[in-house]
């Protein structure tokens, strides 16, 4: 074994340059990723340097906690089943039936991805709030309240069932239509037909689904902090009071930890379990064959419900973007501009800040991914599944966790980040690096080593090679690793509002206040101004990542 | 500038299962001369591709020396080894359009535009890509392709070329040609080249010495003709063309009996008294008559192919033999079933030294 790492790290120091990557890689994983887990954990069974677990034992026994988690479990698995639902389909109208209207749909349906995961609590409460325009407006409801499991729900089905469509539009697309027709070939009825043969053949991917929002759920911290109530615990908001209200480190650190386990359970039985048992019949190009399997008016139906939900988004955003220009929602709906003028009038600052920490972690959050994409496919070295393994542990833990292990980790020597620009950049770029690196791996798996072979072969060192034709190669895994870290850094809200501080404020931070106050038209303008920098940024990205690789795109792998 | 290749006690172990390990390739020892190009031919897992591979600097041998010249390579990168290779799968780079594949290298060396310029032209009109040098590589053909991997190691006027079945992924009419032209080309330049394929026909047509690998061993170095003329082992003669394998017993240092019947071999030497051997009869060293002739048979598969016939004969005595007869067309086919006299000629006849 270690002989073999040594012979392993031999070779790479041939390329010395690639090793110092390697090592100051590996080491800020270490620093920036497990050493802050490691701490929350440490606070959690430590008090005044004893080792105990008397905190959680006091969790244990109050109902609140109890009730937290139950809430929290509860919410995940229920939001899970309705957004698994509509995700498929979404995902089976718009990618297997032939319908109007698909590609429209398609983007509209996508949406809620690119905004802050809570502009629809701010919706559901324009709509559904104490001066909603549906329940006090329109019903005349006096003791309507939104607050509770019901607004949680609503708001969460809507943020995250779009993660379920696009994923499971995947999974459908990778099973071939033409078992179907075989299906139906010799014999079976449509019905029989979906049972025995798409369903089973999408349950891994559904189940992966599933999980998936059961986590993106688990870890969501703005809608429950809106819409939850105090008659509702979460976990997450809960350990952000106990920390930031009654300065509680320890019991916030091990709500923490409650929180971490059922996450971590869901991500590991998604990437070791379910992953390896994927069907993929689909390998060389997609056979363009429409589904036969649904009667027409069974097509109409479906297609009316997914119409019903792209709907929905749309009223959503409508209600987002006339709140933002209306003056006091619920009494005076005369148009204005002036929650805009605040915005860029006392609240420039921020927007400035969220524009700087975001451009400055995108191109880092990037190039990183690329480049630990790149050693884990293409490089042997010891460690190396650890390394993979480290760098995308922090897609699975919750924002809350990570918020509350950078305070633990750097507010105190050897090293001081808190009220730092850096502490915001860190934290966005190792939390947004593993979809970058999980659609690397996947797209440079596909592309045949000779070819990176060859520009060695032709006098590239292992850095030329990943900087000449690697990474031009993987092109469309960088762009989508480029979009989703500055998406995620415009968008994020769990972890950064432990983080920020008067000198670095974000807007998200911002978008929450300002619902804290019940100034809902700021909170709307907020909003507006995110979702319209995130869609000229996607513009911007894209042209860029587009010229810079003119040939990548004409070229079948 | 061209070197000669040394290769002195090369292993390379690869981790089995449990712990265990498979050797690829088993103490080779090789000496390329200067401006040759020889060929590493065996079927598929015999070590050929990780001997290149070693080569080029993509495999690390578990013990041994590389010697380009009289410098050991063992531990230089493969971006300073100054070995040019073709890829199996041309492995051109999709993202650069002809001109600038070619180019990568010299870029990469910092040559001077007007320099670039030049030679990437030169080579590119030597291997009749000139007029598509700004196609993408997803606009050519399958031997545009070919030349595009070729014309890109050439244009770097390497040390050594290493080709890695270049031609296995073109259709026959394509490989011929392709065949001649890197043939010429690497005859012209004089640069030491070393070339893998399992192809033994084309191993033949193209090499000045051909090295057979089994097994991670190397069973014979000669050249084209001496491998097939005279093989040093029954690996050899069975995977280079077609062969007859017959027992036979030595008479004297002249001659052996094969199922009774005494034949001359003139200029085979060592043979011993008694001994048990085995002689390689190439089909088409065997003669045909229906009258007369040292074996008699009977045909018991006929194949009509154009140029020749292929007999399946059964010997009584001996077993069946593999017959090809020139020009059927004239000279008409035996019928299966009918009986036909075979005569070996003798100079053709090899002797393998185990029975």
């Amino acid at each position: 074994m270690f002989f073999k790492a040594r012979q392993e790290l031999k070779l790479l120091a041939r390329d010395p340059i690639l090793l110092a990557l390697l090592a100051i890689i590996a080491a800020s994983i270490v620093l920036f990723v497990v050493y802050p887990l490691a701490k929350v954990f440490l606070a959690s069974v430590q008090v005044d340097g004893q080792w105990t677990l008397s905190e959680y034992v006091s969790l244990a026994e109050r109902r609140l906690y109890r009730n937290a988690l139950i809430n929290s479990l509860g919410v995940a698995a229920f939001v899970g089943v309705i957004s698994v639902i509509i995700g498929f389909v979404a995902a089976f109208v718009l990618a297997r039936l032939n319908v109007p209207g698909k590609s429209l749909l398609h983007y509209v349906t996508l949406l809620p991805i690119v905004s802050p995961p809570f502009v629809s609590a701010v919706s559901i409460l324009f709509l559904f709030g104490f001066n909603g325009l549906v329940t006090r407006q329109l019903l005349g409801l006096e003791d309507f309240s939104i607050y509770g499991f019901h607004g949680v729900v609503l708001s969460q089905v809507f943020t995250f069932a779009p993660i379920a469509y696009l994923s499971l539009r995947g999974v459908l697309a990778s099973i071939s239509p033409t078992l179907e027709d075989a299906a139906l070939n010799i014999g079976a009825t449509r019905w029989q037909t979906f049972w025995k043969v798409s369903f089973p053949l999408s349950l891994p991917g559904i189940a992966g689904a599933f999980l998936v929002v059961f986590i993106e759920s688990m870890a969501d911290f703005g809608n429950p902090l809106v819409l939850a109530g105090a008659a509702f615990p979460m976990l997450a908001p809960q350990a952000y009071l106990e920390i930031t209200g009654s300065f509680n480190l320890a019991r916030g650190a091990t709500l923490a930890i409650i929180l971490l386990i059922p996450s971590l359970t869901a991500f590991a039985i998604q990437r070791y379990y379910l992953a390896k048992r994927q069907y993929i019949t689909v390998t060389g190009k997609p056979t363009a064959s429409t589904s036969k399997i649904v009667s027409e008016p069974a097509k109409w139906m479906l297609y009316a419900f997914v119409l019903a939900f792209a709907l929905f988004v749309a009223a959503f955003y409508a209600v987002i973007f006339v709140g933002a220009f209306t003056k006091v929602w619920g009494f005076n709906y005369t148009p204005t501009a002036d929650h805009f003028i605040y915005v860029f009038d006392i609240g420039f600052d921020t927007v400035k800040d969220t524009l700087i920490v975001a451009i400055v972690s995108t191109p880092i959050s990037g190039i990183f991914g690329m480049l630990v994409a790149f050693l884990v496919v293409r490089r042997v070295f010891p460690g190396r599944t650890a390394l993979e393994f480290g760098s995308i542990l922090s897609f699975a833990v919750p924002g809350t966790v990570v918020g509350i292990g950078y305070i633990l980790a750097f507010n105190s020597q050897p090293i001081v980040l808190t009220g730092t620009l850096a502490i915001l950049v860190l934290c966005f770029v190792f939390r947004y690096m593993p979809v970058g690196i999980q659609s690397g791996i996947a797209v440079l798996r596909q592309i045949d080593p000779s070819i990176e072979e060859a520009a060695q072969n032709l006098g590239a060192d292992g850095l030329t090679t990943f900087r000449k034709v690697t990474l031009p190669l993987i092109a469309p895994a960088f762009f989508s690793g480029l979009v989703y870290a500055f998406v995620r850094a415009m968008t994020a809200i769990s972890a950064a509002i432990f983080l920020v501080s008067a000198n670095w404020n974000l807007m998200t931070v911002q978008i929450l206040n300002q619902v804290g106050s019940g100034r809902l038209g700021v909170a709307a303008a907020y909003s507006v101004v995110v979702i319209l920098i995130v869609l000229v940024a996607i513009g911007v990205i894209s042209a860029f990542v587009g010229r810079w690789s003119r040939h990548t795109s004409m070229v079948r792998y | 500038m061209a070197q000669g290749i040394r290769i002195a006690g090369l292993n390379k172990l690869f981790p089995g299962p449990d712990g265990t390990s498979v050797a690829a390739v088993k103490d080779v020892n090789l000496e390329i001369a200067e401006g040759k190009l020889v060929t590493l031919l065996g079927p598929s897992g015999c070590g050929k591709t990780t001997l290149l591979r070693m080569i080029a600097g993509f495999e690390e041998p578990t013990s041994g020396d590389i010697w380009f010249g009289d410098k050991r390579i063992n531990d230089e990168p493969p971006n300073t080894r100054d070995a040019a290779m073709v890829f199996q799968s041309y492995a051109i780079f999709p993202h650069l359009d002809v001109f600038e594949n070619v180019a990568f290298g010299l870029r990469l060396r910092k040559f001077s535009k007007a320099d670039i310029e030049e030679r990437v032209k030169r080579v590119l009109e030597q291997t009749g890509l000139l007029s598509l040098a700004r196609r993408s590589p997803n606009q050519l053909s399958g031997g545009q392709q070919q030349r595009v991997a070729l014309a890109r190691c050439i244009v770097m006027e390497p040390r050594v070329l290493l080709f890695d079945e270049p031609l296995s992924n073109l259709d026959a009419k394509l490989r011929d040609q392709m065949r001649i032209e890197i043939r010429e080309l690497q005859q012209r330049l004089g640069i030491t080249s070393i070339y893998v394929t399992h192809d033994q026909v084309e191993a033949m047509s193209i090499s000045d010495d051909i090295v057979v690998m089994n097994g991670g061993v190397v069973e014979q170095v000669g050249s084209p003709h001496t491998v097939y003329a005279r093989p040093a082992s029954r690996f050899v003669a069975d995977f280079i063309g077609k062969a007859n394998f017959v027992s036979a017993t030595v008479v004297d240092k002249n001659s052996v009996e094969v199922a009774g019947k005494t034949l001359t071999l003139p200029g085979t030497p060592g043979l011993e008294k008694k001994s048990r051997v085995t002689l390689v009869v190439r089909p088409e060293a065997v003669r045909l008559d229906a009258a007369k002739g040292d074996f008699i048979g009977t045909v018991s598969r006929v194949m009509f192919l154009g140029n020749i016939a292929e007999y399946l004969i059964k010997i009584p005595g001996i077993g069946y033999w593999l017959v090809d007869s020139p020009n059927p067309g004239e000279t008409g086919l035996f019928e299966v079933g009918q009986a036909v006299h075979l005569s070996p000629s003798r100079p053709s006849i090899h002797v393998l030294d185990r029975a």
